[in-house]
């Protein structure tokens, strides 16, 4: 390159927005008076912060406040701004733009900086008036405008613009819905806790949030009237702002014939395919990335006017983004990857009490992501350290906890960290309870145990976050008196019991795994395979109808409803009710298992038929076969009602006192597809010679004169355990009852994957009677609540997925008999 | 092999497989499982379990893990190792997310 040339050079830039302004403000700076400068802007207007336009919306700023380069910026600098031209052509021959207003200008360097276009999503009706995108102070002003009129607004999209967007119409007093099409909000920037707060707190300003959902039309005579989803619903909207996205602005640079791909090609010093044309700013693709924030426009910026001033320096390399949303009273940060794995580590800080959530994702030493929720003060903190590449290994510990806890010599024994505290620190954030108030209830009352310690202040009572501090104060007032009680945690990723969990998911009425992490102070991000099915059945069990069944977090086998076997084909155990069956179901029977091979069949000893060896992709063919001739699935791969085994009872044998088989069948047409915390099977015995096995069950009835014994918590597995009895009823109808009544106080205080017997000896035989044999009241309660969670599992899994539903889970992504031929470079 | 050419053939779009979940790719000599977390990442892995030939899609995935369903080894997405105390390994593919679509190497997967 020549060095500096004494006559002027002509800079003409296309976009008068971020990326040129701050290109320009470098260029100057280095290199002042370089350059004649002329800038087309189609906007009619100066240079103005478009991050910034939000705040605009929602009446906190106005225009004035956000422009970034006044008149007089362009007239000290010599620019001509032509305000409200639009380049039309670039002639890359002649070196000349001609904008259309029809003014053509001469370059020497040319710089596209068309920054990008808002996404419309292509439905019917999304030209309508009243249909909106966010992006310039147009906009803006369209959306204050219906706002000052008041009603529905609908917001397409859940990203950082959409939430802006419906802050600010909330308030300004619209009634505002979002609707996204993702299951959690800002799915790009957030995982799915910190999504589970930000979605609590849209929603505590009366926005309502509907995720997982598809926009098909926008409906309307003349102007927008509703917008219609893909389930059928339609959602009244006087306005609708369109965020769904952006896109480059490449169509000039494309006619001109430049490399175009997603957005204008560039090098790393963000020359096109042309050299004396380069790119900047969103428009551009650099490294396969198209960028929508700010932070790497600028750093484009500095580096493109470093190589306009002449200056050779190290080219521009892409850039880690930080998201920031501008909601007041919303505080979210979130920055880098945060992927996770084998290679990084994560450090979890949940307060509930105080919304905070923080995350912080570490590769060899080195942060590599961060995601803020509640507490963002140390966002800019964590990015730095992410920039830099920074050893953070020395500090690990601490981490999480900010820079102001850092260079302190952080104390790593919990028991000696909690004797240090003052008298006045507080402990149990939810309860407000101090180190001095647990000490001195420790102290008067002679308190020695966790459990005492909460009934009496109330300390890790609600949340239970803080169960490890108060043991550290229990430890540091007691010293070697204290011994830790021998409490379970769940698992790895919280401090809590079962049962303590049960018992917060109802109290706090947490109703979802995210709700449950986040409220719980969880220590891991998604949980692991030992929480995440137990949480998804105490989230089934309490909340029967409303909580949506989360699959990957079910085993295989009750996601695909079938047993998966040691060669990886599944089994297929049709229900046979009570152990019957008739000539025609066994005529079906024989020739299903013909037509589809099946490789065995088998008697169970649970009185029904078993097909083996049965390949993933075959299972929806052979269910539709059992459907139509009358079958269904027996739910042999579940944790619930497995069958209920009968003898034949008094209808033929010379013994028999009561219709067992008839009472077995009425059983299992109750219980059946009830979700359990672990397996269940009962049998009927039609007389005390007991042929059905019924005093190994988890329930069974045995039948005498009088009436019904009810036998519990019997088990011929891996323990063998004979039942014990429970009481007598007279009737079949009260027999259904306390059976019901039974399982469904198991479905409610088990421990998940706790068989019966195990649940009966932790809570006692005698509470379990007193309950159900005893009182009338709490027995027919429990039956209700039985049945009203038997309303949500009425339909036969296999036929719904017969008719399609999970059908992804039956086949494969693809299947490749030959290799096809690389496509053509 | 090293010099084997590459092409990355497309399996359709990401969201085909469900978040901590996986689908099975067939193809010549192996099923393949490509496993998507629920940072969207997503991995490919030969689909059988190092200890006994488990069909690791099935599994429950859980951070950048799956555990087997059949004896409940943890397999580490990216490597195909098992993780703690045992020792194995599952063969991994290379696999690559381009405008929200999963492509997999077939000069590699299909490879004996």
């Amino acid at each position: 390159m020549t060095s500096q040339v004494s006559q002027r050079r002509k800079l003409v830039v296309v976009g008068n927005g971020m990326a040129a302004g701050r290109m320009l403000e470098d260029l100057f700076a280095r290199a002042p008076g370089a350059y004649d400068v002329t800038i087309f802007g189609a906007e009619p207007r100066v240079n103005y912060d478009r991050i910034m336009l939000s705040p605009v919306l929602s009446g906190e700023k106005v225009y004035e406040d956000i422009v970034i380069h006044g008149d007089g910026w362009y007239a000290e600098n010599g620019i001509d701004l032509k305000r409200g031209e639009k380049i039309v052509a670039i002639d890359r021959a002649g070196r000349t733009v001609t904008s259309s207003a029809g003014t053509v200008v001469a370059y020497d360097e040319l710089v596209i900086a068309t920054g990008s276009d808002p996404f419309v999503i292509p439905v019917p009706g999304n030209a309508l008036p009243g249909v909106v995108t966010f992006r310039d102070l147009d906009d803006v002003e369209k959306m204050l405008a219906a706002a000052a009129k008041g009603g529905d607004a609908v917001v397409i999209g859940g990203g950082l613009l959409g939430l802006e967007a419906a802050a600010g119409l909330a308030q300004k007093g619209m009634k505002v819905t979002v609707v996204h099409l993702m299951p959690i909000l800002m799915e790009r920037q957030l995982d799915q806790n910190a999504a589970y707060l930000l979605k609590k707190a849209i929603e505590k300003r009366g926005i309502t949030i509907e995720t997982g959902a598809n926009t098909t039309a926008i409906l309307g005579d003349g102007k927008v009237e509703a917008i219609k989803l893909e389930d059928g619903r339609t959602l009244p909207a006087d306005l609708v702002v369109m965020a769904v996205g952006i896109r480059p602005n490449a169509a000039l640079a494309k006619s001109a014939g430049l490399a175009v791909e997603r957005g204008i090609v560039v090098d790393d010093h963000l020359a096109t395919s042309d050299p004396a044309i380069s790119a900047v700013g969103e428009c551009v693709q650099h490294r396969g990335q198209c960028y929508g924030l700010v932070a790497p426009l600028y750093e484009m910026g500095k580096v493109l006017a470093a190589r306009l001033a002449g200056e050779t320096g190290a080219g521009y390399a892409g850039s880690i983004t930080s998201t920031k949303l501008k909601v007041t009273g919303v505080d979210l940060f979130s920055a880098g990857d945060f992927s996770e794995g084998d290679d990084t580590d994560e450090v979890v800080l949940r307060d509930p009490s105080r919304g905070v959530y923080k995350r912080v994702i570490l590769r060899d030493g080195r942060i590599v992501g961060a995601v803020l929720y509640g507490d963002v003060a140390d966002g800019s903190w964590y990015f730095d350290l992410i920039k830099k590449q920074a050893d953070v290994s020395e500090m690990r510990e601490t981490l999480i906890y900010g820079q102001a806890f850092q260079g302190g010599g952080a104390a790593l024994d919990p028991v000696a960290a909690v004797a240090a505290l003052s008298d006045d620190a507080e402990i149990c954030g939810c309860n407000g309870v101090s180190k001095g108030t647990i000490v001195a209830a420790i102290t008067a009352k002679g308190l020695t145990t966790l459990d005492e310690v909460r009934a009496v202040t109330k300390a890790s009572a609600s949340c239970g976050q803080c169960t490890a501090k108060v043991e550290a104060v229990l430890a540091a007032t007691l010293g070697d008196a204290y011994a830790a009680a021998s409490r379970k945690p769940m698992c790895k990723c919280t401090d809590l019991t079962h049962e303590e969990v049960r018992e917060r998911i109802v109290a706090k009425e947490l109703k979802s795994v995210p709700a449950v992490m986040q409220e719980l102070g969880w220590k891991t991000s998604c949980g692991c395979p030992s929480c995440r099915p137990a949480l998804n059945y105490y989230l089934i069990a309490a909340w029967p109808g409303e909580y949506r069944d989360d699959l990957q977090s079910r085993f295989v086998n009750e996601r695909l409803h079938a047993n998966i076997q040691k060669d990886g084909t599944f089994s297929v155990v049709p229900r046979m009710w009570g152990g019957l069956t008739t000539a025609a179901e066994l005529k079906a029977i024989g020739e299903i298992a013909e037509k589809h091979q099946v490789p065995l069949v088998k008697m169970t000893g649970g009185q029904r038929v078993d097909f083996l060896g049965i390949p993933k992709e075959r299972l929806t063919a052979i269910w539709k076969d059992l459907n139509d001739a009358g079958m269904v699935s027996g739910h042999a791969y579940s944790k619930g009602l497995r069958t209920v085994k009968t003898c034949v009872g008094k209808s033929w044998c010379r013994f028999g006192t009561q219709d067992s088989m008839g009472l077995g069948v009425k059983l299992e047409k109750l219980m059946c597809g009830s979700w359990t915390p672990a397996k269940v099977k009962l049998a009927v015995s039609g007389c005390p010679r007991n042929c059905s096995e019924a005093t190994v069950k988890d329930i069974g009835v045995i039948c005498v004169d009088s009436g019904y014994d009810i036998h519990i918590a019997g088990a011929a597995g891996l323990h063998v355990r004979a039942t014990d009895l429970l009481g007598h009823v007279d009737t079949e109808e009260e027999a259904l009852e306390v059976c019901a009544a039974v399982l469904q106080a198991y479905r409610e205080g088990a421990v998940y994957l706790d068989r019966l017997y195990k649940w009966s000896e932790k809570v006692g035989l005698d509470t379990i009677r007193a309950r159900i044999i005893d009182d009338l009241a709490e027995r027919r309660a429990l039956y209700d609540r039985f049945m009203i969670s038997q309303r949500a599992v009425r339909k036969d899994p296999w036929a719904e997925r017969v008719a399609g539903r999970e059908l992804h889970e039956f086949m494969p992504l693809a299947k490749l008999d030959i290799i096809p031929a690389p496509a053509a470079e | 092999m090293t010099d084997a050419k590459q092409y990355w053939f497309d399996l359709g779009p990401l969201s085909a497989i469900p978040k901590r979940g996986a689908r099975t790719v067939q193809v010549p000599r192996r099923d393949i499982a490509v496993f998507r977390t629920a940072n969207d990442e997503v991995f490919a892995l030969e689909n059988r379990c190092p200890h006994k030939g488990g069909p690791l899609s099935e599994g429950i995935v859980h951070g950048r893990k799956v555990a087997c369903p059949l004896h409940n080894w943890v397999i580490d997405l990216e490597s195909g190792n098992a993780t703690g105390a045992d020792h194995g390994c599952a063969r991994s593919f290379p696999i690559k997310i381009e405008n929200e679509r999963v492509f997999i190497d077939m000069g590699v997967a299909a490879a004996p």
